[in-house]
């Protein structure tokens, strides 16, 4: 499995307080990378960092293949980012969204119509192209949001908490979204409040106080806590402080 | 006297009815729990019983005055966070609090004990001098919950005022919920994560805009007859497509690692035998278990899908 992201004692101090502290992480390719803490823990400042948005204050770190520090621009060219508050256009309807966006990426006109209907259709959403982005429910605007940012074929996908309340049945079907994109050879490196959502990467890593206090497969963490759950693995780390 | 008495509420925006007339009561000192998918009219019935919107249809009356005509003698009494709260951004946690308290007249005895709790619950005492625009999402809306709780209002209602909170928090969260009820407070909250409606005394279940079942979360669980049996094996998502073909499935869902099936009937020793056959190897367990309110949730909205010709969710114009 090739590497997609990989970091050395990744650092990053606002001033005195140290945000990210010495994380080391490796994620190979189509695979989905579970990112858990509590708020505040330093999630987002580790997906600025791998994003490009914010560089380091020390160590090391490559997203596919590309150096934080100097390459970010080709990093941005290759990565899908969505988060909680998903940037979609409520008086559009989600057809414009969609090629708003692939125009945005650079798609030509003919290649627009073609994805357009490839990523309708992959999300259930043919039926919805000419509804207005307003109207939808959160979990269909959600994967609108999800459809918009893999439309460029990246082969890493950032998702920050993107089933922030969803409700549940939406968000078990924003997980076979998921499952189906990484199956593509995706990766994706997602976080969540959602506990049962983490049995359904491949691994996962609590990180909390900007150090990575957790990480493996989310099996073997229930064994070697001797817990049913991850929500209890998860309570048992983050808080016994 | 009910503390909220809601009688054949019905809301509608232009063509999409939003709330179909509903009935329901908290009693006095309850802690009740609005539980729905996105659109299932929550949101609405809140808004309605905080006197925010006027119904089109039927009456409700908080502390037993009507929301259409006692509105600032309800505000009075009535403690309310919406979904998007608004914290003033260029003032502190600290400043941000105690703005709150002022404007809901907080007697200076009381405040500091208030506001300790508070920040005991939030985690946020290390961060009293930071900027409400400098704290991390999870952080702002614990902010938030303490403003709405700082002046412990008769009835309180929250909107989803747990999402986007992490796991740990979410706990603290209900144990302030639980001792602001223990003084005397009637509480409406609505949430999206459903392990938490077994912390109320009742649930709600809304649906399209109807109360599709309510009562203790004990009985909404024992009120559900069909037999449910948790599965598990190497891959639940292939257990999944099979039990969804199988003939007694009524519906099927993941639960993490485990695959859980509603089965119209009991079945045979012999059809399990055979379904382990099929399965190559795949199941590896499956045993009988009491549904959780999520199992009884997923379980109503599948079926009443299927009722729907064409199902469209609510809201959605094609």
């Amino acid at each position: 499995m090739n590497t997609s992201i990989h970091t050395e004692n990744l650092t990053r101090k606002f001033g005195e307080f140290v945000a990210v502290d010495r994380v080391n992480i490796s994620v190979g390719s189509g695979e989905i990378f579970g990112f858990l803490g509590p708020n505040g823990a330093g999630k987002t400042t580790v997906i600025r960092m791998l994003c490009g948005l914010l560089k380091p204050t020390a160590g090391k770190a490559t997203v596919a293949g590309f150096d934080v520090y100097t390459q970010s621009e080709l990093i941005k060219q290759n990565i899908g980012y969505m988060s909680q508050k998903f940037s979609l256009y409520d008086d559009l309807s989600v057809g414009e969204n969609f090629e708003f966006y692939a125009g945005v990426y650079g798609l030509g006109a003919g290649e627009i119509a073609e994805k357009r209907r490839e990523i309708l259709g992959r999300f259930g959403l043919e039926a919805y192209g000419s509804a207005v982005t307003r109207d939808l429910p959160l979990g269909f605007k959600q994967r609108l949001a999800l459809g918009c940012a893999v439309l460029h074929e990246p082969r890493i996908l950032f998702l920050d908490e993107p089933t922030s309340g969803v409700d549940p049945k939406a968000r078990r079907e924003f997980w076979k979204t998921i499952h189906d994109t990484a199956a593509g050879g995706t990766t994706v490196f997602v976080t969540t409040h959602y506990m049962e959502e983490a049995e359904y990467c491949h691994r996962v890593s609590i990180i909390d106080g900007g150090v990575i206090v957790a990480l493996d497969t989310p099996g073997r963490l229930k064994e070697s806590h001797g817990k049913e759950s991850v929500q209890d693995v998860f309570v048992d780390i983050v808080g016994s402080d | 006297m009910n503390a909220i008495e809601i009688t054949d509420f019905r809301k509608e925006y232009g063509t999409t009815v939003a709330v179909r007339g509903i009935s329901l009561s908290v009693r006095e000192g309850e802690l009740f729990g609005l539980i729905g998918p996105d659109g299932s009219g929550k949101t609405t019935t809140m808004r309605a019983v905080c006197t925010l919107l006027v119904p089109d249809a039927g009456t409700i009356l908080v502390q037993g005055l009507d929301t259409s005509r006692d509105v600032m003698r309800i505000r009075a009494v009535l403690g309310y966070m919406p979904q998007r709260f608004s914290l003033y951004q260029d003032l502190s946690v600290e400043q941000n609090l105690r703005f709150f308290a002022d404007l809901f007249r907080v007697p200076p005895a009381e405040r500091l004990e208030r506001e300790e709790q508070l920040y005991r619950f939030s985690r946020l005492s290390e961060f009293k001098k930071r900027k409400a625009a400098a704290l991390s999402g999870g952080m702002k809306q614990k902010l938030a919950l303490s403003c709405a709780l700082v002046h412990t209002p008769r009835v309180l209602v929250l909107d989803e005022p747990t999402t986007g909170v992490d796991p740990v928090s979410r706990r603290e969260f209900w144990d302030i919920l639980r001792s602001i009820q223990k003084q005397g407070t009637t509480i409406l909250v609505s949430t999206a994560y459903l392990d938490e409606a077994d912390r109320c005394d009742r649930v709600a279940l809304m649906y399209r805009g109807r109360v599709v079942v309510s009562g203790a979360p004990s009985s909404v669980r024992e009120g559900f007859s069909y037999p449910l049996y948790r599965l598990k094996g190497k891959d639940v998502r292939a257990l999944q497509a099979q039990f969804a073909a199988a003939a007694e499935t009524r519906t099927t869902q993941l639960f993490g690692d485990a695959l859980h099936v509603v089965f119209n009937v009991e079945p045979s020793e012999s059809r399990w035998a055979e379904w382990r056959a099929t399965s190559a190897g795949n199941l590896e367990t499956w045993g009988r278990q009491p549904p959780s309110i999520e199992d009884v949730f997923m379980d109503l909205m599948s079926t009443q899908d299927e009722g729907a010709p064409g199902a469209a969710p609510a809201g959605a114009r094609s």
